[in-house]
């Protein structure tokens, strides 16, 4: 079997601003991070499947001390960044940067609150990549 | 199913540490021969270090760290262990405790009497966010990092679910490391064994001195409350409830139960372990529990045959202070939910019911990733033993646990020691 859900597919798709897991084609189960096995039963029956990008925020925080990857693309002590883990509405969770929300008021951002993914683009030409996203509807 | 056994019984009849630190010009290999000296001389009966048969050295990282791959036969040639089979163990956080369950296995196995386990990282030489970098590869690369995830994000984002389903607050985890910091204070080894109102008064002193206005703080939680003196890292953890960058080493002798009473009258014996892995943090049901720590809990109490309550106190892996609340949850010493309470009410200080990290814990000790999980050991076997000094536990002491987690729970292993007699 050739494994096609691979972390290049799904950036590429990101680039194409489809948000795409994978999908046990006898269960119906969506994942994401795309998965080639389904861990509850082990097939590796999927196919692709996109997402709607609709889900509610389940954790957060606001990042002060950040990587580099992050320092690089603006932030930092006084330009802090919200992340979070997003349950999506067909099921999965991801990780993912949370924009549009009062970082300097972390006490009021809820968990719960529904959000809806954007693309977050990075880097110039030659290292251009898609980011996954989301900011409250 | 009928629990797991040992083939062979395997007994810790040795223990040693390097202080943990920020030391500049010791390297890795220098640090392990320091806690491999003082384990040589901390074995009761002595030890012919020649009948030494096996090496499991727990690292996550001297690559990264220090440019230094296959650390394992260096580690065996310095401390003048070689040509014995020398092992490598890396599972990030945890990797000290998955050598150490490797050796304990080596030895069940009845292939080795005598194996030599440890844990090393020599962190400082990297600048901080080099540093952050290289702990940060522990998690998925490719779908936790690109958002923007940190380990004390992770841990944070922990956090922000645990107070929102339960009602903890960021002066919970505040407490903990208060609490800590009270232990360590009484550890020599520790890197930063000072109490939190130590710290505070030296801010202070140290103001006066530069002639600045000296701040004001009230109390302890004053002073942490203060963005200034503990800003926030990822929020609501701050710098405090944080645990350092740090070098260290630590080492355990591990020898077959029918040999024990050859080197020690009170061998300290492996009564259970546990092990399990797991996915991201995003892949899984709960977000305010480690879900890999609470099954190798229950491997570990069902080998051993025993209860939670059971046991007299832990080193739990509190790499951030959320982590030790929801530990000692996972771990079946509170009620899911109510561990922050307990911690609140102080059941798990000194004095209280289930002391938990009497050592000061990763918090205050230090946190050398991969020599922590045998950091850990060298506590539960010292307090066992009646050897841990101002620090002792006053009271009879039968079961200690050990609880090392790798990345946010990806790797997680827990050992249960039994003193008998």
């Amino acid at each position: 079997m050739e494994n096609q859900f691979t972390n290049a597919a799904y950036c590429e798709f990101l680039n194409e601003h489809k948000l795409m897991g994978s999908r046990d084609k006898k269960t119906g189960q969506v994942f994401l991070p795309p998965r080639p096995v389904n861990p509850a039963n082990q097939s590796t029956d999927m196919e692709w499947a996109e997402l709607k990008g609709k889900g509610k925020l389940q954790a957060f925080t606001i990042v002060y001390i950040a990587p580099t990857a992050m320092i690089e693309a603006g932030y930092d002590r006084k330009n802090p960044y919200c992340v979070g883990v997003v349950k999506l509405d067909e099921g999965p969770m991801i990780s993912a940067l949370v924009e549009g929300v009062d970082v300097t008021h972390p006490e009021n951002i809820k968990i719960g609150i529904p959000l809806r993914s954007k693309f977050v683009e990075r880097g110039d030409a030659e290292t251009k990549k898609t980011l996954l996203a989301f900011e409250p509807v | 199913m009928s629990p797991k056994k040992l083939a062979r019984g395997v007994a810790l009849v040795g223990a040693g540490m390097s202080k943990f630190g920020s030391f500049k010009g010791k390297s890795s290999r220098d640090l392990f021969v320091e806690a491999y000296v003082e384990m040589l001389e901390s074995v009761e009966k002595g030890i012919d270090p020649t009948m030494i048969e096996a090496l499991y050295v727990g690292n996550y990282s001297s690559d990264l760290f220090e440019g230094q791959g296959h650390i394992a036969p260096i580690m065996a040639s310095w401390t003048g262990l070689s040509p014995l089979p020398a092992v490598r163990v890396e599972d990030a956080c945890a990797s000290a405790g998955v050598a150490l369950r490797e050796g304990i296995l080596a030895v069940a196995s009845g292939m080795y009497d005598v194996v030599l386990v440890g844990g090393v990282e020599k962190m400082t030489d990297l600048a901080t966010e080099k540093v952050t970098d290289t702990l940060a590869t522990a998690a998925d690369v490719q779908y936790e990092l690109p958002a923007g995830f940190t380990f004390p994000g992770f841990y944070a984002a922990m956090a922000t679910a645990y107070m929102n389903d339960f009602g903890a607050t960021p002066e919970t985890f505040m407490k903990v490391g208060i609490k800590n910091h009270f232990n360590g204070s009484m550890n020599e080894k520790a890197q930063f064994g000072a109490k939190i109102s130590t710290l505070m008064e030296a801010r202070r002193a140290s103001a006066a001195k530069k002639g600045l206005p000296v701040p004001e703080w009230d109390d302890e939680l004053e002073f942490l409350h203060d963005d200034r003196a503990n800003p926030p890292i990822a929020w609501p953890m701050r710098l405090y409830d944080c645990s350092p960058i740090s070098d260290g080493a630590a080492v355990v002798l591990l020898v077959s139960e029918d040999i024990a009473k050859k080197f020690s009258d009170t061998p300290i014996y492996v009564a259970g372990m546990g092990q399990a892995s797991d996915g991201a943090l995003h892949d899984r049901d709960t977000l305010t529990s480690i879900p890999a720590a609470k099954l190798a809990g229950e491997q570990a109490y069902k080998m051993a045959g025993i209860t939670p309550a059971e046991i007299d106190f832990a080193e739990v892996h509190d790499c951030f202070t959320i982590a030790e609340i929801i530990a000692t949850e996972d771990l079946g010493f509170f009620e899911q939910g109510k561990g922050w309470q307990a911690a609140e009410a102080g059941d798990t200080s000194r004095d209280g019911k289930k002391p938990i990290n009497l050592s000061g814990g990763l918090k205050s000790k230090g946190h050398p990733v991969g020599a922590s999980g045998v950091g850990q050991v060298v506590e539960v076997w010292k307090q066992l033993l009646g050897k841990a000094g101002d620090r002792q536990l006053q009271r009879k002491l039968k079961y200690g646990l050990t609880h090392n987690v790798g990345g946010t729970g990806q790797t997680c292993v827990v050992h249960i020691f039994e003193r008998r007699g």
